[in-house]
């Protein structure tokens, strides 16, 4: 008769098998010391094809201006910014897995965290992209800088929403590159130790920085992981806060709500994870991390799915009601004509988004549905097709139609180049997850390990004898 | 740059650590330190460490960030270059808050991975002596430090009865020196036979 139960039977194991520490080093190293897969060169390609096609419609930009774009004088922000705050939001997840996780003492974090922080930081790359070259004349972009100049000196205005984006961004990217590199040290260090080639242990061995694990030394990583942990924590809610004030500190019918700094960071984390879901399934598939990154990690993060999805569901909802409640026959017409109605020029896009990130995404209440992998994958995809309708949905049919009929626009749509710009962030952000996946430790190594005893086979192993024990056989024994 | 001589003891596993450290101490040797894989916790108590004031260093470099912000911005828009934006004051402190809380956020993180490296003394480039490969695999390597007095053999042998699985003598430089990882620097000796690269 058992006294305890020591391993929860509610919780999955994180670890799956009966590991010991060099079977993880093992499992998660050798993809970098093999040749890479054929289909790993035939994704580089595609992903460097789209890059270069992305560059080429850059090119055009920059030379010809932006008028190569179908922006106009009533739609000035059109798929650029759209696909702006698309790559922002997708960046939010990294750090929300990595920070916000960590804080909950969520263990299952450990198993995805490192590929989730890559993907922050390449998605905040590609999402900078836009707005530089919005600019037009990119070559002055450094004016956004606060900089003594000749010019006066002449300073960026302070209180602009648009100045708080630059510095909230460009924190948000250096403050996600040092938490991910700082984890990333003793992982460089373990390829480090195993490289067989001299060129594998020069580039680790400089990239290791010289990291011994060191007693010391990991008592201070343990801190410094925990205060930037804090640190992100509301870093990435300010960030697509900040983003969100962009809209919400203007006087345009469908922006001018106070709802946007919840609403936001919730659909930013709704598409973070659903791009985190899409990309861990390949990694997962393709090296063989299956024990690693287990379908409890899928249904976790299935769960968080469905609790933004639902949550951005009431903001929609929300904004409609007081669309109506306010009685302004401007916001009624940004909400119920140019939006809600099917049949006006932009509706098909609100429903699009409707569908894909509120009704949809409700099948992941059912536990069945949460783990079934192809679902999963086809349901990621589609939540982030969703959440792109829902950014062009808040950018583009608020501003179609302005307050003097007479400038109301024909209907807007991109031309080559503002499409080939985003297919070149795919290029860009899939090229350097490729190479991520390829020369980097994809699950935090030494994580693992130290999650190992307290979870899994292992654990299961040696409290086995603890739970048959009676209370004074296990008071004899466990009391130091 | 100083070269002692190790006494080089190797665990298989972190529960093995805690009692050997015990008995080291009892037998009053000199522990180096404990090179382990993950972060072992409770390890750094055990070995009389204290705690890190890393994150004080990360407070300070906060504030820094809060008043360099603040400073600035009040400087520029009430007396360098003063203006008027959206009908508000000069000294609009609302407006200063979203930029003030990154520069306090991005002051304090880079302060403090900075303040981290130069601790530990980690920058692409520096290199340390290696007691063992797996150290950062599977092995928790714990070197003791000889002095003059030390008889070696004994010492060796104590290692073993600690439950060591496997144990050896070197002379290793105990600092940082410029190197690379892919060529011998330092002609390392273990168990006084030097080491092939």
């Amino acid at each position: 008769m058992s006294l305890f139960k020591y391993e929860s039977e509610v919780r999955e194991p994180l670890v799956k098998g009966n590991k010991t520490y060099h079977q993880i080093t093992e499992d998660i190293i050798k993809p970098i010391e093999v040749k890479p897969t054929k289909l790993w060169y035939v994704g580089l390609v595609i992903a460097l094809i789209l890059l270069g096609f992305g560059v080429l419609s850059v090119y055009q930009e920059v030379v010809y201006g932006i008028g190569q774009w179908n922006l106009n004088k009533t739609v000035g922000w059109g798929w650029d910014i759209t696909n702006f705050v698309w790559w922002v939001g997708i960046g939010h997840a990294g750090t929300l897995i990595s920070a916000i996780l960590l804080l909950f003492r969520q263990g299952w974090r450990t198993g995805v965290n490192r590929a989730a922080e890559a993907m922050t930081i390449f998605a905040v790359m590609c999402a900078g992209q836009f707005p530089i070259f919005h600019m037009g004349r990119v070559w002055m972009a450094m004016y956004v800088l606060p900089y003594p100049n000749t010019r006066g000196s002449l300073w960026p205005n302070f209180e602009s929403p648009l100045l708080w984006d630059v510095f909230a961004i460009s924190t948000y990217f250096t403050v996600s590159l040092l938490f991910w590199y700082s984890g990333l040290l003793p992982d460089f260090a373990t390829v480090r130790d195993r490289a067989k080639t001299k060129l594998r242990k020069l580039l680790y061995g400089v990239a290791a920085f010289g990291w011994s694990g060191s007693t010391k030394h990991w008592q201070r990583h343990e801190s410094l992981s925990l205060v930037l942990a804090g640190l992100s924590t509301p870093l990435v809610l300010s960030v697509h806060t900040i983003v969100s004030f962009d809209f919400a500190t203007s006087v345009i019918p469908g922006w001018h709500t106070s709802i946007f700094p919840p609403y936001f960071v919730a659909g930013a984390v709704f598409s973070g994870f659903a791009m985190v879901q899409t990309l861990l399934l390949m990694v997962r598939h393709v090296l063989g991390l299956q024990d690693y990154i287990t379908m409890g990690h899928i249904e976790a993060m299935n769960k968080v799915i469905v609790l933004t999805a639902s949550i951005v569901g009431c903001a929609y909802l929300t904004e409609l009601f007081m669309a109506w409640y306010s009685q302004n026959k401007y916001e009624g017409y940004a909400f119920f004509y140019s939006r809600v109605n099917l049949f006006s020029p932009y509706g098909w896009s609100y429903w699009g988004m409707m569908s894909c990130n509120v009704i949809v995404p409700q099948i992941f209440w059912f536990s069945k549905l949460r783990r079934n992998i192809a679902l999963t994958f086809f349901m990621s995809i589609l939540i982030n097709v969703g959440m792109w309708f829902e950014r062009f949905v808040i950018i583009v049919t608020s501003i179609y139609r302005d307050y003097l009929p007479s400038s109301w626009t024909v209907y807007y749509s991109p031309t080559i180049w503002e499409i080939g710009f985003y297919l070149g962030t795919f290029g860009l952000f899939f090229t350097c997850f490729f190479l991520f996946a390829k020369y980097f430790p994809v699950i935090a190594v030494a994580e693992i390990k130290s999650v190992l005893k307290t979870t899994g086979d292992n654990y299961h192993e040696k409290m086995l004898p603890a739970e048959q024990m009676t209370a004074e056989e296990f008071a004899h024994e466990y009391a130091h | 740059m100083a070269k002692k001589k190790f006494v080089v003891a190797c665990y298989d596993d972190d529960d093995k650590v805690f009692p050997a450290i015990k008995k080291c101490k009892e037998a009053g040797y000199k522990i180096h330190d404990v090179y382990t894989p993950f972060p072992v916790h409770g390890l750094d108590h055990a070995l009389g460490m204290r705690e890190t004031s890393l994150h004080t260093a990360g407070f300070i470099f906060g504030i820094t960030g809060t008043t360099t912000a603040l400073s600035c911005m009040t400087w520029i828009l009430t007396s360098d270059w003063p203006q008027i934006y959206g009908g508000k004051p000069h000294f609009a402190l609302p407006a200063f808050i979203p930029i003030t809380f990154e520069l306090t956020v991005l002051f304090a993180a880079v302060g403090m991975v900075m303040t981290f490296m130069w601790i530990c003394k980690l920058a692409p480039g520096v290199k340390k002596h290696i007691f063992d490969v797996r150290a950062t695999d599977d092995l928790f390597v714990m070197p003791i430090e000889c002095t003059s007095k030390t008889n070696v053999e004994d010492l060796e042998a104590f290692m073993q009865s600690t439950g060591a699985c496997k144990v050896n003598v070197q002379v290793a430089e105990t600092e940082w020196w410029w190197g690379r990882y892919d060529v011998d620097d330092e002609p390392y000796l273990i168990n006084d036979v030097p080491v092939e690269a």
